[in-house]
């Protein structure tokens, strides 16, 4: 049924040429990154010390029964030692082996429990820039709560976003080098997980849960991960990206930020009736990057789970109802609140849907319009 | 024991009936084996369809043969079809056939109970198939694309199919609890004249402590996805948030079912080894007491150490410094069973019949699996890990090897007692080795593609991950079509073959094999006395 058998034959010739390719590729991703984090740091240690023991362990138990495949077979000649169990060993072996095994154990949950202290709790101390990382269906939300900054993440299409897509989106989660940073995880809807490996953890987002975790960042750079709880439809496609950065450009940033809002917030509050023409353009922009991954660009939706917008019944009928399900979304459903968004915004999309896809209503919808519904 | 007292006369009252009902009305030991064995294997071709789709749509990066929703459905229908479908009636199959043989016993205490906890089953597999295949038909609402562990609020978001589902889920559950009930009482009432349970044969041991735990954990399961009918329908919100309940609690009843689960299908498979390598070792299983002992630990402490599958749900510290100990811990108990096999090897005469080369198999691959178990048990390392495809390799790992290699195993290892014919050996030699051989072309990468960042249950990758992925999924058509040898080769063994011994390995030992091969339809009517 979705069985392309061009793009089939096309992608296995084209995965067999990158197999070839591959020994010459300099990066096949065999371990975790670099850590950029004091804490990403001594999680890695603690993994390679432990695949350490585990490997040790494993040539050592390959090496015993490799030995005993190749010695103690009949075609050799060999005969059952019918006594074995029978030595001070057989008698003893379920003493001996539970105490090595201790003794291994002890070593890897000592080291682990000294880790776990130092990563698990938030240090106190007042010297953290705290960020709560929201996850919706199926984008992120970056809250600088010391600085009024909010920060929407989306996955960028593959023609924009070529070799990385899935490792890039649209606004990245951009933090100073050389701080201790708090992140506080939350849901909007379903689970969700913060993971980026450079930092060394993940953590479950949980619809009525606020969990901490936090890094002490030391490297400047570009890392990249991505939602790692199954939330649905497009659970792949909700990268996460950390850009670190010096402290001064931070502080550039964090500008550009509050410029970008006053601007936004003065087109808002502007007490100016807008045309259709604005409206539709405006609207069209803001659909395409919020509403676009469930109901489409083309408005049709992915029914059953997203209904298509073209003919809905609520985009054609009364604006009341649109303004409402779009305001406060729909309990139990995907659908969430959108009462975020600022009056222009919500007049706009409410306008495009209603107007685009041959909706044709004729309907304008004011700012004015929405602030009365709120 | 009244069973002993059983005349000759009793016991023919009634013959095999023909046809249908034979089936049907089955209260037959080796009948109802049969039918679970069937049932387990047909169900093995349905969950292993799905994987290879979802393996050849991660063959590549982008989206091709299925969209999202699908390929998490058939991500979801996979693990549980093949984890209630296959690998816990064949278990039970092996159990229905082989218990009452190796205890001396005619059949299993509850005749008419067996056939309803089997009759269950075709009823709960037609309720799963159906909660996949509802969403194409119209109106029947969205797809189940939540994973087995049917995570709320997602769960409650999903379409009529997932009502299905937990219906099914009820339906496995009673079978399973019905199962265990007659395993249990005909372990501890029908066993011969002077077989103590510590003469028990493993097989029994291993179907003993799993059969409590199944009676211990499948209710709590049952109860969880009841709570979701509920939230679902009933306007309750146990698990919703905003209304005063907590989605976290249904993971906690989801892995306190979900971790003991592990070891419900391990044991039986540890029990069929516990024959197997002492058969083609041609010594005694070594260590039958710390054997005993070490499964009654795993089944303890892997009562209490559920949480480790939710180490990133935001634990205190008290809380995840336990469960990482616990699990730690569970180590011992399995290194010894571990080291008990090699020792039972060890100064053996071995030969390498197919049931042997899958216990070898097992031995190191399940060692290799355990290993990576530690290291996910470490709680800062397992933020990494967790919910990557590291965790996918190592599940397949330790439940490929510990649960259906070593089911493999036994079928190979009992087949000729079951027909009376011997099994074409060259051809499942061949079997044997394209399987692990190409089982590990599929899941060893995936160790890497995890530790690379790769999430599990995605659809679609960037294509870092590309190559990895490419020889995974071809491992995987390899790994999937290797299994229909295997059932040319069970299908052929019916119909023919030479001629089994009753004894048919030299090296064999216990009850069952002084049965004549096939057996007869009532087989031990007078019980055997153990010195
Ligand atoms: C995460 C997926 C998702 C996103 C993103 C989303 N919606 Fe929805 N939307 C839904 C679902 C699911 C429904 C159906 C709810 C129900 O069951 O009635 C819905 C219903 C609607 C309806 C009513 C349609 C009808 O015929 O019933 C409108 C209007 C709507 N959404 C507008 C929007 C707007 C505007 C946006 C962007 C600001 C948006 N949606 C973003 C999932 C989504
Ligand atoms: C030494 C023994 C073992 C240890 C220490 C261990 C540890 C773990 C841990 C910590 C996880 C959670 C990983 C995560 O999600 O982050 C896990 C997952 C899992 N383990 Fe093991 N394990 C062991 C043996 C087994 C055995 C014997 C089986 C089955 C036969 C098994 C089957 C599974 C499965 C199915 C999962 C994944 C479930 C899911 O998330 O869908 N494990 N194991
Ligand atoms: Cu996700
Ligand atoms: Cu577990």
């Amino acid at each position: 049924m979705f069985f392309r058998s061009k793009t089939l034959i096309g992608s296995t010739s084209a995965a067999l040429g990158l197999l070839a390719a591959g020994g010459a590729r300099a990066e096949w991703g065999l371990n975790f990154p670099p850590p950029a984090a004091g804490v990403a740091q001594e999680i890695f240690d603690i993994h390679m010390m432990t695949m350490g023991i585990a490997t040790v362990l494993l040539v050592i138990v390959f090496a015993f029964v490799f030995y005993s495949l190749y010695t103690h077979r009949k075609s050799r000649g060999y005969e059952a030692d019918q006594h074995f169990h029978e030595t001070w060993f057989g008698h003893w072996s379920w003493v001996i082996i539970p105490v090595m095994v201790l003794g291994v154990d002890l070593t890897i949950a000592s080291k682990a429990d000294a880790v776990l202290k130092k990563v698990w709790e938030v240090p106190e101390g007042k010297d953290f820039l705290d960020v709560k990382v929201t996850g919706h269906q199926w984008w992120w939300e970056f809250d600088y709560l010391d600085h009024d900054i909010k920060v929407e993440s989306r996955y960028i299409p593959e023609e924009e976003s070529q070799e990385l897509y899935l490792r890039e989106v649209d606004n990245r989660l951009v933090l100073p080098n050389n701080t201790k940073v708090r992140f506080l995880h939350t849901s909007a809807d379903v689970l969700h997980a913060f993971w980026v490996p450079e930092l060394g953890f993940k953590k479950d987002a949980i619809p009525g849960y606020v969990t901490e975790t936090w890094a002490d960042l030391n490297r400047e750079g570009v890392f990249r991960g991505q939602c790692a709880e199954l939330c649905g439809t497009w659970h792949s496609r909700m990268p996460l990206v950390v850009e670190v950065v010096s402290e001064e450009r931070f502080a550039e940033w964090k500008e550009e930020q509050n410029q970008l809002k006053v601007a936004a917030l003065a087109e808002a509050s502007a007490d100016k009736t807008w045309s259709m023409d604005e409206l539709m353009a405006k609207g069209k922009e803001v659909y395409d990057t919020k509403c676009a991954a469930c109901h489409q660009v083309t408005g049709l939706g992915l029914p059953p789970a997203f209904p298509a917008l073209k003919d809905s019944p609520v985009a054609k009928g009364p604006i009341a109802g649109h303004l409402d399900i779009v305001l406060n979304g729909k309990e139990g459903t995907a659908m969430q609140a959108w009462g975020s968004m600022n009056d222009l915004e919500i007049a706009a999309i409410v306008t495009y849907e209603r107007n685009a896809w041959d909706n044709n209503t004729g309907d304008v919808v004011q700012p004015a319009d929405v602030k009365q519904a709120r | 024991m009244s069973t002993t007292t059983l005349t000759h006369d009793d016991a023919h009252h009634h013959d095999a009936p023909k046809g249908w009902r034979r089936w049907l009305f089955s209260t037959n030991h080796k009948d109802i084996g049969t039918l679970y064995l069937l049932f387990a294997l047909t169900m093995l071709f349905f969950g292993g369809a799905s994987a290879m789709v979802v393996r050849a749509e991660l063959f590549m990066p982008g989206i091709q043969l299925v969209d999202p929703d699908l390929y998490n459905n058939l991500v979801t229908n996979h693990a549980l079809i093949m984890i209630f479908g296959a690998v816990m009636p064949a278990a039970a199959g092996l159990a229905n056939w082989m218990i009452p043989m190796m205890i001396g016993a005619p059949d299993m205490a509850l005749p008419r109970m067996n056939n309803l906890s089997f009759w269950v089953l075709p009823a709960a597999a037609t309720m799963m198939i159906l909660s996949f295949v509802v969403p194409f038909f119209p109106g029947g609402g969205t797809q189940i694309n939540t994973g087995w562990t049917l995570y709320p609020p997602l769960s409650v978001q999903v379409g009529m199919s997932m009502d299905f589902l937990i219906f099914a889920i009820h339906l496995l559950g009673i079978s399973s609890v019905l199962a265990s009930i007659n395993i249990i009482v005909t372990l501890l009432n029908m066993r011969a004249p002077g077989m103590t349970l510590m003469k028990m044969p493993m097989f029994c041991w291993t179907w003993l402590v799993t059969a409590f735990l199944l009676i211990l954990v499948v209710p709590v399961l049952a109860g969880g996805v009841t709570m979701l009918l509920f939230d679902r329908h009933f306007g309750t919100s146990f698990f919703d948030a905003a209304g005063g309940g907590d989605p976290v609690l249904f993971q906690h009843l989801f892995w306190f079912f979900g971790h003991p689960e592990v070891y419900i299908l391990l044991l039986p498979s540890i029990g069929v080894l516990s024959h197997v390598i002492p058969t083609f070792s041609r010594k005694p299983l070594f260590g039958y007491n710390s054997m005993v002992g070490a499964m009654l630990a795993v089944a303890t402490i892997g009562m209490v150490v559920w949480a480790h599958h939710q180490y990133t749900i935001g634990m205190s510290l008290g809380a995840v410094t336990y469960f990482m100990i616990g699990t730690i811990i569970i180590s011992i108990p399995v290194g010894l069973m571990i080291f008990n096999f090699i020792a039972t090897m060890w100064r053996g005469s071995m030969t390498f019949e197919t049931p042997m080369l899958f216990a070898v198999a097992i031995v190191l691959m399940f060692t290799f699996g355990g290993l990576s178990g530690v290291m996910l048990a470490v709680v800062p390392a397992d933020m990494q890990y967790h919910d990557s495809m590291f965790v996918v390799a190592h599940f397949h790992y330790v439940l490929m090897p510990g649960a259906v290699f070593g089911l493999f195993a036994g079928v190979f290892y009992w087949l000729p007692k079951w027909t009376g014919h011997m099994y074409n050996e060259r051809l499942a030699k061949i079997f044997f080795w394209t399987n692990v051989i190409s089982f590990n072309i599929t899941f060893f990468p995936q160790h890497f593609l995890g530790l690379a960042g790769m999430p599990r249950r995605i659809i679609d990758y960037n294509v870092m991950y590309t190559e990895f992925n490419v020889i995974s999924s071809i491992g995987g058509i390899v790994f999937g079509l290797s299994h229909l040898l295997f059932l040319y080769i069970i299908i052929s063994t019916i119909r023919g073959g030479k001629k089994a011994k009753a004894k048919a390995w030299e090296g064999a030992k216990g009850l069952e094999w002084e049965l004549d091969s096939p057996p007869a339809f009532h087989t031990w009517t007078v019980a055997p006395t153990i010195k």
